[in-house]
């Protein structure tokens, strides 16, 4: 129960939507875990629970994170609490062959161990409907490049909050080159210290300041990509 | 001469008109008590200090533009030599760029666990304290104000394994043997989950800085 007037289960769809808004935004996992289940035992398609309910709330705590009106600690509690919505929805959404923009391979670098960005771009991606591969922390480039073999995505994301881990990014991106390998990917690149400037020096695609941008942009990269003749 | 309580807030010690020798540091609030320390100890009396509020780091983009500000009301004051003790702090080389433009020296390092440390000793550690949250005696004495207040764990202790699962150890690098201190640092490494390791390494490559400036 979301509060102690306020039934969930009695709301009507426009309202509960509205209300699982609200619970998301102040981190409350399982109010929104109950208006979920609630949504799909209504009948609602998973994925427009996935993106009327979770996402769009998920939006504006980016959009007020970037704003300086939320900070650090009340976006995690967000995102805890679209992760437990986003459990109930993964295999249904599965179940149900959600749209797929496309596909993501994700870590830090190797000597990082600093994931709380990388866990929330990579949840973004998804429940924007990317597939994602987050390989955790700590990615030499034979992690990178086994993850990119075993499951050929259309983007690979690296991220890293030190000084002193974030040239990694261009061993891995020198070692794609060195191989052929670069324009295969869209190469995204992220994290505190980082900036536009050191993601063009080390040759990256772009630098995403944060989880929302890194949605906008990966779009934006899928979309020029389709457009693309097919002999480009 | 300005207590280091006050340094640390981001106020400046009273300085009388500088003389020609006179060397102006622009310090990151966290180093005050030290640098002060080292001053006293060799008795460098040309030496002035200027701090900014050690809070910044919680906002590193904002460290390069309030150091520029510092360097531009330092001349203001008329000081014609000015050094920077901050290390890079997570500004992903604006400092430095910051530093170059106006023609002044940094202290060399990625963040001051790591001059603290021997700036070289230090990277050549690498991934043997890739898992390592550091705490100075500054940390140890504001773990409240600087790591628990800012990251909500006050408010939200929940979110610790959010922000500390991946870390194995607390090493708190002593600047100066301190009991109250030491026990402050083993507290915060119980707090966070974390087994606790001291390391005392004096003033490291901080104290030569200011030696040579």
């Amino acid at each position: 129960m979301a509060d102690d007037d306020i039934v969930l289960s009695e709301l009507s769809d426009d309202d509960l939507v509205a209300q699982m808004h609200d619970d998301l935004y102040d981190g409350l996992k399982e109010e929104v875990e109950e208006g979920t289940n609630i949504l799909i035992e209504r009948g609602w398609e998973p994925y427009n629970v996935l993106t009327r309910a979770l996402v769009e709330a998920m939006r504006v705590v980016g959009d007020d994170f970037r704003d300086g009106i939320l900070f650090v600690p009340e976006v995690l509690l967000s995102a805890k609490a679209m992760k437990g919505g986003m459990a109930i929805l993964r295999p249904l959404l599965a179940e149900t062959g959600a749209p797929k923009l496309g596909k993501m391979v994700i870590g830090t670098v190797k000597g990082d161990i600093h994931d709380i960005g990388q866990n929330l771009v990579g949840m973004m991606m998804e429940g924007a409907g990317f597939e994602v591969f987050n390989l955790g922390i700590n990615n030499s480039v034979e992690d990178y490049l086994a993850a990119l073999e075993e499951h050929r995505p259309d983007i690979l994301g690296m991220s890293a909050l030190l000084t002193t881990t974030m040239p990694y990014m261009k061993v891995v991106i020198d070692t794609l080159k060195d191989k052929g390998m670069r324009d295969d990917y869209i190469v995204l690149v992220g994290g505190a210290p980082l900036n536009e400037e050191f993601a063009d020096a080390i040759g990256a695609d772009a630098y995403c300041r944060d989880a929302a941008v890194a949605v906008e942009t990966a779009q934006e990269f899928i979309r020029r990509r389709h457009n693309q003749p097919a002999s480009a | 001469m300005a207590t280091p309580a006050f340094a640390e807030t981001g106020q400046d010690r009273t300085e009388p008109e500088p003389e020609s020798a006179a060397v102006l540091i622009i310090a990151c609030g966290a180093l005050a008590r030290e640098i002060d320390a080292i001053t006293v100890a060799n008795g460098l009396d040309h030496i002035s200090l200027t701090c900014l509020p050690a809070i910044l780091h919680n906002r590193p983009e904002k460290i390069p533009d309030a150091v520029r500000q510092a360097i531009h009301e330092g001349r203001r004051r008329g000081f014609e030599r000015i050094a920077i003790a901050y290390a890079d702090c997570g500004t992903g080389g604006y400092l430095d760029r910051v530093c170059e433009e106006e023609k002044v020296t940094r202290i060399a390092g990625p963040h001051c666990y790591a001059f603290y440390s021997g700036t070289d000793d230090f990277l050549a550690r690498g991934e043997a304290d890739m898992e390592t949250f550091f705490l100075t005696d500054f940390l140890a004495r504001q773990f409240e104000a600087f790591v628990i207040e800012p990251l909500g764990l006050d408010r939200h202790p929940e979110l610790r394994d959010e922000y500390f699962g991946n870390y194995k150890r607390l090493v708190y690098l002593a600047q100066v043997e301190d009991a109250a201190l030491e026990a402050k640092a083993r507290a915060a490494a119980d707090r966070l989950g974390l087994a606790f390791e001291k390391r005392v390494t004096g003033y490291g490559d901080l104290a030569d800085f200011v030696r040579g400036v």
